[in-house]
């Protein structure tokens, strides 16, 4: 028995006057009604987001304008009382830890991902998935306290190492420290960006690695299995299959965990020392973040410095949502036709 | 309006599941298992125990090197015995392959166990000073306590009540919100959807210090005037939110549409299709989505501290003074130079560790089921439920069936004929 498929003899497109029905689709009320009230709380929690910036905008004017938008983004120092402060040194200091907590946070969350797919499998592989939600749902404060009274005591060792063997690198020069001193000055390690970073770090890498396993667990089965077929190693099969297909997840995940980075306040106010100047020496005492200045100066507020702050809260606004706005849309692009129903 | 079709008698009852007419698939049982041989399955262990030995040898006992080096000089040393050992047997893509195994797993393990030292440090620190706290800890307020007080005086009832009543509310303003806008992003579609949906997912990431600012100048210098709770909820709420709205939508999505179809097939409209479709579907996801949102902002401090305030005193009124809460009360202890305050802030931080762990382990337990995939004792109440309904049905049918005789006698009173 053969069967053959043949196309029906469709009229040439244009040769008929078919003309598509209008469908007028009718909700019943109470349809209506759903349909009503979800759009309304959906433009509600719209309307809160745009709140936030025009409330930080309309407070933040004030202050920008008393000193210049210019002077606003290059003054290092944080004055509001005399009309001399600028977020040169806090947004320095917001970059330098999260690049730092994204240099500890990448490895360790690429990594993982790919354990969590291609290696744990069975309950493994559920436990780890829990464990990294659970990680994200830690409370900063827990992770500022074991920073403060764990990490601090146990980092400087390290850190006294990188600056004695590695100093002549500018980055990890240390001001004041003595080689030769048997007994090194402890209190130059303590507070320093570094110290910060790595706390961040920890905060950041339970949303890059969950952003990372969803997109490498999709990579496609018949693709896995054919580079398999062609003799490939696992790790061969990852390299080729799994991580360009993940590209998308592993960009948009790490521009995620930056967008936390730079908006992380208890665990760096809890561990940095606050200091105005731009500060490029990781290992030393000292540093800045936005978010920290906010948490630390809100308290003595009048209304000009409030609004200083605010204006600094803006700048870390429109810089975190820069960086979602680009991750999002890169994890968008990366994931379309995948949304589609199976 | 048409007539009104009835079914051939001749069919009723006939009804038959397609695959029962087919043969059960047959599998071939399998004939041969492989596994790796004894020399490859051995190597990692033997790396380890090696690499252990060495890094002890070096440190410990030879002293060349610091206590902190151990660790990692162990590390290298097992990833070269293992290289080794695999290039005495295997090619160089097979090496690459195991080094690469061994640097991700790893990697999984160093981040399992840096939750597990977090954790772990909290509850030991916390558990340290269990001996000097009494259970009075969780009964009294910081009202009477002095800087130099000794640890059995003083508590955080004032922050458990601030912690309640704060999430609390920020609860009954994000629960229907949310769902409803999760529930606008996945029935309702379109434009204005994906729109509302990428704001949120950019929302996700909001700076929590950004969220108290806002919160700081609109709600309290507008309106209030003053640090109080209500504004702290708003500000949990600000970040719950989209939180709350991202996870219900992500549980939403994963309902299979054809149970959706199914329910609009049989004539009911979006919203009886939402309530009785799609809500009970997800129940068990939803119910995950709000405690886990839950447990992101009951750890919230940054936006707390700038809308709540700071106070000793126990208030039960959100909406008048000062309310603190168990984050911002774990840090004003922390920041203290006194060790008994610091001691206090270890034991408020593990209490709120314990309830963030409490809240994550019973969102696993329910959330521990697939959208759609019932578990026994669902399934059991449902079968109930349609042996309750069958007999329902059965009446019903009876019942139509005798109107419709009786109306066919009065319409063709000669026929009879079915139509």
């Amino acid at each position: 028995m053969t069967t053959a498929t043949y196309l029906p003899d469709y009229p040439v497109n244009g040769l008929d006057d078919a003309q598509p029905r209008e469908i007028t689709v009718s909700h019943a009320p109470v349809d209506q009604a759903f349909r009503q009230i979800t759009r309304l709380s959906g433009s509600f929690v719209l309307l809160i987001m745009l709140l936030v910036g025009t409330f930080l905008t309309i407070k933040a004017v004030r202050a920008i304008k008393s000193v210049g938008l210019w002077d606003f983004i290059t003054t290092q120092a944080w004055s509001p009382e005399t009309n001399h402060f600028g977020i040169a040194a806090l947004l320095f200091g917001t970059v330098t830890v999260a690049l730092i907590a994204l240099v500890v946070a990448l490895p360790l969350s690429l990594g993982g991902a790919l354990f969590i797919t291609e290696i744990s499998s069975g309950w493994a592989k559920s436990i780890l998935t829990g464990a990294i939600d659970l990680m994200a749902a830690v409370p900063s404060v827990v992770y500022g306290l074991f920073g403060l009274v764990f990490l601090q005591k146990h980092m400087v060792p390290f850190a006294y190492w990188l600056s004695t063997y590695f100093g002549w690198i500018p980055l990890f020069k240390v001001d004041g420290a003595d080689p030769k001193n048997p007994l090194p000055n402890d209190a130059l390690y303590t507070s320093s960006s570094l110290i910060g970073g790595v706390i961040v770090s920890m905060m950041i890498i339970p949303i890059m690695t969950s952003m990372m396993r969803e997109s490498f667990s999709r990579a496609p089965a018949g693709e896995r299995e054919g580079a398999y077929a062609l003799g490939a190693t696992r790790w061969g099969m990852i390299r080729s299959v799994v991580l360009p297909f993940g590209r998308g997840g592993i960009i948009g995940g790490t521009m995620l965990g930056l967008g936390r980075a730079l908006g992380e306040t208890i665990a760096v106010y809890l561990i940095l020392s606050p200091i105005f100047d731009i500060n490029l020496h990781v290992l030393q005492n000292g540093g800045n973040t936005v978010a920290m200045t906010i948490a630390l100066r809100y308290g003595e507020a009048n209304d000009f410095t409030m609004s200083a702050l605010m204006a600094a809260g803006l700048a870390l606004f429109l810089m975190t949502m820069a960086i979602n706005f680009t991750a999002s849309a890169i994890i968008a692009r990366s994931r379309s036709g995948a949304d589609s129903e199976a | 309006m048409m007539t009104t079709a009835t079914p051939d008698p001749e069919y009723i009852g006939s009804t038959v599941i397609p695959t029962a007419h087919l043969t059960p698939r047959t599998h071939e049982p399998e004939r041969v298992r492989f596994s790796a041989p004894m020399h490859e399955r051995l190597a990692l262990p033997g790396a380890i125990i090696a690499a252990i030995a060495f890094g002890l040898l070096v440190g410990p006992v030879l002293g060349l090197i610091g206590g902190g080096w151990v660790p990692i000089t162990s590390f290298l040393w097992m990833l070269v015995t293992y290289a080794v050992l695999t290039g005495l047997t295997e090619d160089f893509q097979a090496v690459k392959d195991r080094f690469s195994g061994v640097m991700i797993s790893s990697a999984g393990f160093v981040v399992v166990g840096i939750l597990a030292l977090v954790i772990g440090f909290v509850l030991f620190q916390a558990a340290k000073i269990l001996g000097s706290i009494r259970f009075s800890f969780l009964t009294t307020d910081m009202g009477l306590t002095g800087p130099l007080s000794p640890l059995t005086q003083g508590g955080v009832k004032h922050a458990i009540v601030g912690t309640l009543e704060q999430i609390g509310i920020a609860l009954a303003i994000s629960i229907p919100l949310g769902i409803s806008t999760a529930l606008f992003l996945n029935e309702i579609g379109g434009k204005y959807a994906r729109l509302v949906r990428t704001v949120v997912e950019a929302m996700t990431a909001l700076p929590s210090v950004v969220a108290g600012l806002f919160i700081y100048a609109s709600v309290i210098l507008l309106f209030t005037k003053q640090f109080n709770g209500f504004a702290a909820a708003l500000a949990i709420t600000v970040l719950m939110l989209p939180i709350m709205i991202r996870s219900a939508d992500v549980v939403l999505r994963l309902v299979p549409g054809n149970l959706r179809e199914a329910g609009l097939a049989l004539g009911a409209g979006q919203w009886s299709t939402v309530r009785r479709v799609v809500l009970p579907t997800v129940r068990s996801g939803l119910t995950t989505a709000i405690i886990l949102g839950t447990a992101h902002g009951i750890g919230e401090t940054a936006p707390v501290l700038l809308t709540s305030g700071v106070t000793n005193n126990l208030n039960f009124n959100p909406f008048n003074g000062p309310q603190i809460s168990l984050p911002l009360a774990a840090l004003e202890f922390i920041k203290s130079p006194q060790p008994d305050m610091r001691t206090r802030g270890y034991a408020t931080a593990a209490l709120l560790l314990l309830l963030v762990l409490i809240l994550f382990v019973i969102a696993r337990a329910i959330g521990g089921q697939q959208a759609g995939v019932l578990s026994d004792r669902q399934l059991r109440g449902r079968a109930d439920k349609s042996v309750r309904d069958l007999s329902r049905i059965e009446n019903n049918h009876a019942y139509i069936k005798a109107q419709l005789e009786e109306r066919r006698r009065f319409h063709n009173p000669t026929e009879g004929a079915p139509r």
